[in-house]
Formats: C-alpha cells, sequence, structure tokens
C-alpha cells in the first residue's frame, strides 16, 4: 500500500513540482487565515500575535449581540443583497431576449460590446463618477432636477437614497454582462420551435413567452438558486466607497463594519468574530444553493 | 400582422438604444465636461458635447506626479502579478486535469472548499502582515495570487485535451516537463489569453488589497490616487498650479479628467479583446 503511494509520488514526481506554487499559495494564504480565526476567541495583543494571545472564549461575540449596530449592520447586508437580486436579476433576462429578437447584426454587437464594458471598470472609477454625477451643487442629475424646478438632492448624503443608488449602479454595471449566458442559452434553441409557432399564428411577443423564455429555462433557474446563494456576498469596495457616517443607518454592511472595526480601529479579535459569525451563515447559504442546484441540474435540463 | 411586427422592432430598437446610451452617457458627459472652457462647466451648461473646446485640464493631469507614479505602480503590478498568476494557475490547473494525479482528489476538494469558506478579512491581514508583505510590492501579487474558478476553467480546458497528444510526445521521449511546456501551452493560448486578461484587469481594477496593505504613497496603484484626487478631494499640486497661472482649471473638469485617463487604457483596449472575455465567460459555464 505505501510503496504504491510512494511509486505514484515518483511517477508524478513532475506534476507536484509543477503543482507546488499553487499548493503552497493556498495553504499560506487560505487556510493559515482559516486557522487565524481562533484570533476571535482570544484578547489578540500585538506583541503575542495571533497563536499566542490569552484566551477569551466567547467575549467577542456577546460584544457583537450586545451591540445596537449588530441588528441594523445584518439588516442592511440583508436587504441590499435582495434588492440587487430583485432589480439585478431580471435585467439581464430581459436584456438578452431583447437582444435575441434584434435582426440587425451590427446593431446587436454595438448594444453587447457597449453594455458589457461598465463592468470592467473598478470600483473607485463608478464610485467616482456616481459622486460626480450627484453631487448636489456641480452634478448632471441635481442640474436637470433644478431646470424642473426643484430643489437639488444631497444623494450621497442622505441614508434613504443609499440602497437606490447603490442597486441601480449594480444594475448598470452588470446588465449586459450578465445578459451573455442567456444569449449562448437562446442561441442554442432549435429554430424549428419557432417555426412551429409562427405556424400556429404566434406574433414575436408570443414567440418570445412561449418559445425563448421556456428555452431558457433551466439557465435561470440555475442562475437564480447560485444568486441567492451569494445573496450575503455584496462587494465590499463600492459599498465602503459610497457610504459615510450620514449614510450608516441604510449604507453599512458587514465587511465595512468589519473594516472599521478592525483595520481602522484595531479591535481585531471583535471584528474576526463578526466576520466568522457571518462567514457561517454564508457558507450556509451558498452550500444549500449548490446542493439544491445540483439537484435541479440533473432534472430541469430538458 | 405585418404593421406589428414593426412596431415590435421599433420598440426594440428604442429600448435597446437607450441600454446602449445609459451604458455610454457618464464617458459622453465626463469627456464633455473635462474638455469644455470653465466658465461653461462653471455655470453648470455642458451635458452631452464640449462647449468652447480647450485641453488645459489635462495638461494639468499630466502635470500630476501622484498620477504618474499611480499609473507606473499599476502598470508594474499588472505585468508582474499577471505573470506570476497566470502561470502558477496553469501548471497547478494542468497538473489537476491529470485524473490519476496522486492526491489529486483531495487537493481540488482542499482548493474547492475555499470557494466557499474563508479565514475573513481581519485572519487574513493579520497573517499576511506576519509574513512581512506590508508596504511591499508583493502584496498586490502573491495574497491573492490564483483565483480557484479561473483555475477550475482551466483544468476544466486541459481535460479536453486529447490523451493521444500527450502519448504521442510521450513516444517521442520528451519529459512531462518539456509534454507540459512545449506541446500542452502551444495548445492553450486561447485560454491562457482569456485568464490572463482577467487576471490583468482584476489587478488593475484592485483596491481593496492595495488599501489593505500598502501605506507608502509612493506604492500606491492608481486607484488609491484615483481615490484621493476624485473622492477625498486632495487635489494638490494641479489645482494649486492651476490657481497661480490664472487659467481657472475647474475642480469638476479636473476630476472628470483623472476618471477618464485612469480607464483610458480598459476603454481603447476593450473593444479588440472583448470576444476573449465573452469566451471565458462561456467556458466558465460549461463545468461552473
Amino acid at each position: 500500500m505505501n510503496t504504491s503511494i510512494f511509486r505514484k509520488i515518483r511517477r508524478d514526481r513532475a506534476f507536484l513540482v509543477l503543482l507546488a506554487p499553487a499548493l503552497i499559495f493556498y495553504i499560506l494564504f487560505r487556510y493559515v487565515p482559516m486557522f487565524g480565526i481562533i484570533v476571535s476567541f482570544k484578547d489578540y495583543n500585538l506583541f503575542s500575535g495571533i497563536w499566542k494571545s490569552e484566551w477569551v472564549g466567547l467575549r467577542y461575540y456577546k460584544m457583537f449581540f450586545d451591540n445596537p449596530d449588530a441588528f441594523n449592520i445584518i439588516r442592511n447586508t440583508f436587504l441590499l443583497g435582495l434588492y440587487k437580486i430583485i432589480f439585478g436579476f431580471p435585467a439581464p433576462i430581459i436584456l438578452a431576449l431583447l437582444l435575441n429578437e434584434l435582426k440587425m447584426k451590427r446593431y446587436k454587437r454595438f448594444v453587447q460590446t457597449v453594455s458589457y464594458m461598465p463592468h470592467f471598470l473598478s470600483p473607485v472609477v463608478v464610485a467616482g463618477i456616481l459622486v460626480m454625477i450627484l453631487s448636489p451643487s456641480t452634478g448632471f442629475v441635481n442640474q436637470i432636477i433644478q431646470d424642473m424646478g426643484f430643489e437639488p438632492i444631497n444623494f450621497l448624503q442622505k441614508a434613504d437614497w443609499f440602497r437606490t443608488i447603490y442597486v441601480s449602479s449594480e444594475v448598470w454595471q452588470e446588465i449586459g454582462w450578465g445578459s451573455i449566458l442567456y444569449l449562448a442559452a437562446l442561441t442554442s434553441i432549435d429554430p424549428q420551435l419557432y417555426e412551429a409557432a409562427r405556424m400556429d399564428g404566434a406574433n414575436r411577443w408570443r414567440q418570445m413567452w412561449h418559445v425563448s423564455i421556456p428555452g431558457i429555462m433551466p439557465a435561470i433557474v440555475i442562475l437564480f438558486i447560485l444568486q441567492i446563494g451569494k445573496i450575503m456576498e455584496l462587494g465590499f469596495d463600492k459599498v465602503f466607497l459610497l457610504s459615510n457616517a450620514a449614510t450608516y443607518e441604510t449604507a453599512d454592511i458587514i465587511s465595512t463594519y468589519v473594516y472599521r472595526m478592525g483595520i481602522t480601529s484595531a479591535n481585531f479579535s471583535y471584528a474576526t468574530a463578526i466576520d466568522l459569525f457571518m462567514g457561517i451563515i454564508g457558507l450556509i447559504f451558498v452550500y444549500s444553493a449548490n446542493v439544491i442546484s445540483r439537484k435541479l441540474g440533473d432534472t430541469s435540463l430538458w | 400582422m405585418v404593421k406589428r411586427i414593426s412596431i415590435f422592432n421599433i420598440v426594440n430598437v428604442v429600448i435597446l438604444a437607450i441600454v446602449a446610451f445609459s451604458a455610454l452617457f457618464p464617458f459622453i458627459h465626463m469627456a464633455a465636461v473635462s474638455l469644455s472652457a470653465s466658465e461653461f462647466v462653471v455655470r453648470n451648461e455642458v451635458s452631452f458635447w464640449p462647449k468652447g473646446l480647450q485641453f488645459e485640464v489635462y495638461k494639468e493631469v499630466f502635470k500630476d506626479d501622484r498620477l504618474f507614479t499611480g499609473y507606473r505602480n499599476t502598470i508594474l503590478y499588472v505585468v508582474l502579478g499577471t505573470a506570476i498568476s497566470l502561470a502558477t494557475t496553469a501548471m497547478a490547473a494542468y497538473s489537476l486535469s491529470r485524473s490519476n494525479l496522486v492526491f489529486g482528489k483531495t487537493i481540488m476538494m482542499m482548493i474547492v472548499f475555499t470557494m466557499f469558506f474563508s479565514g475573513g478579512m481581519i485572519p487574513t491581514y493579520l497573517v499576511v502582515r506576519s509574513y512581512g508583505f506590508m508596504n511591499s510590492i508583493w502584496a498586490m501579487v502573491i495574497p491573492n495570487m490564483i483565483t480557484s474558478v479561473y483555475l477550475i476553467v482551466m483544468r476544466t480546458f486541459f481535460q479536453g485535451i486529447p490523451r493521444e497528444v500527450e502519448e504521442s510526445s510521450k513516444i517521442d521521449g520528451a519529459s512531462d516537463y518539456r509534454m507540459f511546456f512545449s506541446i500542452i501551452l502551444p495548445l492553450s493560448k486561447a485560454v491562457l489569453m482569456t485568464i490572463g486578461l482577467f487576471y490583468a484587469v482584476a489587478i488593475w481594477n484592485n483596491f481593496f488589497t492595495a488599501l489593505l496593505y500598502l501605506r507608502d504613497e509612493s506604492l500606491y496603484p492608481l486607484q488609491l490616487i484615483v481615490r484621493s484626487i476624485v473622492m477625498v478631494g486632495q487635489v494638490g499640486e494641479a489645482i494649486d498650479a492651476a490657481g497661480a497661472d490664472g487659467e481657472g482649471v475647474v475642480l469638476e473638469s479636473l476630476k472628470y479628467a483623472v476618471i477618464l485617463v485612469s480607464t483610458l487604457p480598459i476603454l481603447v483596449i476593450y473593444p479588440f479583446i472583448q470576444k476573449h472575455f465573452v469566451n471565458g465567460v462561456l467556458i466558465g459555464s460549461v463545468k461552473g
């Protein structure tokens, strides 16, 4: 038994060498930090480091749940994720269906190219554009609001506006990119189905409803479940860049709170406790989503 | 019937035009404002087309040393990071694509697990700091060296290469290394190009890693510089210089120019490489 393992190692030694840098990376930068989570059960001390600091049990977990901010940031994270799905999930499907109906090849390619582009912008650039365009004194949006005779709105200082701004910017960035998979699914629908529908007197609208949408349903279902799984995973960068003390009431999410507590205020143990708690909730979401999608994957691909 | 179809088409074309326009609008507006004479900008009169065309703002922007440093650093991180990430990902993906690799399944499971669960922001920060990566160019390259999704995409691609290719090179007496570097890799140019581009864009846009690990301004990538000029409003030299000249460069124009200059490489290259990105999504979805 042992000798056969050694023989295999000898046989595969070239491939193990090729694999080594990746393996070292995963151990040092992905697994060591996982063990570093124990810092949340300790009182982190700069001089003792992660491994030698004193144990304090669940003190920091209790501290989080006693904190009035806790409910707020959990709610904010969940709601932002939920709104992102409600508005961000159907948008690429609709775009793909419309693009698919377009007969002008070059115009279609133009719309596709242009609408994929925002996906590649950095969060700093998107946040920068928003700050400028929404500025109460010089921004384009307030210019229009004033031209119509209303008072300018200081959008980024108002907690009420944060979710709208964040979710619309997400839709703007991802609508085109998200449509790629649906477009691919649409091109694989058998043209005979459309022909049959036309024979039955279905107009373009009905063809879309009765042929196109059922044709991409499996893709819709799988992607929807995966999206639900990632509901708690909001990007840190854009929320961090767009939020400020005036909007924390709606804009403060787990990752920005963890950053402020951990990196800005150096409460490493407290911040890690929050992060781990949310990480486990996220894990449950993602894992269940994957189990469900795998189950459906076998049966619903008709 | 014919008329109904044409109404459908017209509505469709109009909706898609709105989508395309809204994707482009911020860039048209930014370009217009940054190229307009200051009196029009101050009066908020510029929307889609520059009024009183001038290039003063761009002269000021290119005088700003910080932007230069940012550009230089970002290019360094992108070149170094993409090379290292692509090499290690391809090597690992190929090894893991071999179905009988010793410990292959265990290692694969270990990699997939990291996609579901991680140590989180703070433990990762503390660990990376303890390795001595703070304020080092390696902080931008090593802690995010491999993206597991890309590794899996590449592995799927390598699994699709017929076994005969490997066997024939074995018969020719090539070593395993030679087989990988001179036979497998040349066959994989398309996937290497695609994944390389994804890595390059991710490093170009990376803000978070720099925010966490870099404190020394001379190491700041473009993203941090843009943030400090546009969001925090440390306009510094450029605006002082403008004030001294009495040229009247408006802050708003200057900020738009900075945003445009920092995004320009992506905007210019993007239309030409778009198909590689699209291919990447489609390859990824086969397995994902």
